[in-house]
């Protein structure tokens, strides 16, 4: 193992861009992730999520700073890094006329792992991922839940210390998810480092560090607790209604509500401070609309992110 | 008055796979009904065939009262169909686009011009009118997409999927919208593989298999939860995880911020057996309490069981 491989940051990420023309995809972010760590990266569509992962997978070239992946820059030794890593992309990665054993030979194949090796690895992701009953099958016949464990599978064959998982439960269903989560979880306690993109605020609650990235630029970090509870994160004020539209409608444009949505069947307004709260509780009453509660809760990641998007 | 959507032990297949067996649900007028399930469970299907777009095999499916085995063309009229990828022309502008969909379903000039200048400004696009759909950020485009279906003033609405691969951000915005259109009176059917936007809709049924596994309204649903869900708060997160894996009384265990969530049967019954894990595991910090559940607690225990 080589002396860069030691560090205990899986990667650090030094004002990392990309221009496409000109227009900036990725604006000079930086940030480090630590070994071990479930790494959540989260944003709209387009705001940079995917360049961001396929320049740290070594595919795309950065216009300008750095990113060194297991030691390796991602600009200098691309192949190192290609070689290095698990990278799952968004929607499908396999071939529907083969089956999950021929899907793993295959992919050894790619990384060179030959003979007993080649055995070894197959058996060994096989039953962790619960695959052998199925390995004659064909995926194109795969539920959903077991496609992704396939090509989780793929990914994992040569050992990788670190993953890329790009929304990889899109479209299975939650008893499927949470199994997949928990092989994540695990992988993750044993020492692999996971970078993940999800559009699933309940899956990042799984995450012990999230970044949000929009139009480029990262504009929160922490743990899930801390971006709840971050400083000048004002007050989220949950109210449960019959009249939910009505009582948006008459409230998002008022000047201290910083933004309000629905939130399951209740009302998730944040105002900028704990004072506004009773600003906003007269204001209700001033409706005349009958409401069943209206109390101060944490907020969700939702409440938080429509927060941040909104007055970045 | 008639049910919007009544469906009555309605099947398809396609050769030997039934995409959807004997199904029968009845959504009422003016309601947001979301219908959930994995991919392949037979959601499109299903929405095909209420648009009529594909013929039932068995069973009667009636929109508005009408019934589309027989007067197809009628249904057509009275519904708007938004597909997972619904086809705007990337080189026509907005209002090219409107008008196309105008013209297909026959909106007379007068009415279509009012139409199409009450939904550009609900849906905050007038502004754009002119700009090619080509060039609208992906929002935008589901946003004209929606439009486009509602241009010819359908009661009924279907929207396959509408937001999947959206932000949450995102689909909070859209999902204002969709309360915006059910209180003009428009019957929304939509498909979604988020449960947090489910818990959002009147009603939700969730479809495996072709068939309906539960269906009510998110707080029926919650309040039918055959178990209950069980917080342990603890800095020995992933110790604590391990030592409940294997605990029979544990139906599925999740991590949520710095805590944990069990789903169990009964918590009476699991609280104890919990903490004889937990401290059989070394694990001495837990805190132990019953929290509500979540709709996506609620389908994990019907798959489960």
């Amino acid at each position: 193992m080589s002396a860069a491989a030691a560090v205990s940051s899986t990667v650090r990420v030094d004002a990392l861009t990309r221009r496409f023309d000109s227009f900036v995809a990725v604006d000079a972010i930086s940030f480090e992730i630590r070994a071990g760590e479930i790494w959540g990266f989260l944003g709209p569509n387009g705001a940079g999520k995917s360049t961001t992962i396929r320049m740290l997978c070594g595919v795309l070239a950065p216009t300008s700073g750095s990113a060194e992946v297991l030691g390796y820059d991602v600009g200098r030794d691309p192949e190192d890094v290609k070689l290095r890593i698990g990278y799952m992309p968004q929607g499908s990665s396999l071939w529907d006329d083969l089956s999950v054993e021929e899907h793993l030979r295959f992919y050894c194949g790619m990384f060179d792992i030959y003979g007993p090796g080649e055995k070894r690895a197959v058996d060994r992701w096989m039953e962790r991922l619960d695959l052998k009953k199925r390995r004659s099958q064909l995926a194109g016949t795969l539920s959903g839940g077991y496609r992704k464990r396939l090509a989780l599978a793929c990914t994992l064959l040569h050992d990788p210390k670190m993953i890329f998982l790009d929304e990889p439960t899109s479209g299975v269903d939650p008893l499927s998810r949470r199994e997949f989560w928990d092989i994540i979880v695990g992988l993750a306690e044993e020492g692999t480092t996971v970078l993940v993109t999800t559009h699933y605020l309940d899956e990042a609650e799984h995450c012990n560090e999230l970044a949000l990235i929009y139009g480029g630029k990262i504009i929160a970090r922490g743990t899930p607790e801390n971006l709840k509870h971050a400083p000048g994160g004002g007050e989220t004020i949950e109210i449960v209604s019959e009249h939910n539209v009505a009582i948006l409608d008459a409230v998002e444009s008022l000047p201290f509500v910083r933004s309000a949505g629905l939130y399951g069947s209740a009302l998730h307004i944040t105002v900028a401070h704990k004072e506004d709260a009773a600003q906003l509780k007269a204001a209700v009453s001033r409706l005349g609309i009958s409401i069943a509660s209206l109390e101060p809760v944490t907020p969700s990641l939702e409440d938080v992110f429509a927060d941040l998007v909104r007055t970045p | 008055m008639p049910a919007a959507i009544a469906a009555s032990a309605v099947t398809r297949r396609f050769g030997e796979i039934v995409a959807i067996e004997r199904l029968s649900l009845e959504v009422e007028g003016g309601e947001i009904f979301a219908i959930v399930g994995p991919d392949g469970a037979g959601k499109t299907t299903l929405m095909r065939l209420i648009c009529g777009a594909l013929a039932l095999d068995e069973g009667t499916l009636l929109v508005d009262g009408i019934d589309v085995r027989r007067q197809a063309w009628r249904v057509q009229a009275a519904i708007g169909y938004m597909p997972q990828r619904f086809s705007l022309y990337p080189d026509l502008s907005v209002m090219e686009n409107l008008r196309f969909y105008g013209n297909i379903f026959g909106v007379p000039r007068l009415e279509f011009a009012k139409r199409a200048q009450e939904l550009l400004n609900d849906f905050a696009l007038a502004p754009f009118t002119r700009r090619l759909a080509d060039e609208l950020s992906g929002g935008m485009k589901q946003k004209l997409a929606l439009a486009c279906t509602l241009i010819h003033s359908p009661t009924t609405i279907l929207l396959d999927e509408p937001t999947a691969g959206v932000d949450p951000v995102s689909r909070r915005e859209f999902w204002r919208i969709l309360y915006r259109i059910s209180a003009g009176g428009t019957t929304i059917f939509v498909s979604t593989p988020y449960m947090d936007e489910a818990e959002r809709a009147h009603r939700v049924a969730f479809i495996t298999h072709g068939a309906i596994l539960s269906l009510g309204s998110p707080a029926d649903l919650k309040a039918h939860l055959a178990g209950e869900v069980v917080e342990i708060t603890t800095q020995q997160r992933p110790k604590a995880r391990r030592a409940l894996r294997d605990e029979p009384s544990v139906r599925s265990i999740e991590i949520f911020g710095e805590a944990l969530h069990a789903l169990v049967p009964s918590a009476a019954n699991a609280i104890p057996a919990i903490e004889a894990r937990l401290r059989d595991a070394g694990v001495t910090d837990a805190v132990l309490r019953v929290i509500p559940p979540s709709l996506e607690d609620t389908f994990v225990a019907r798959l489960s069981s």
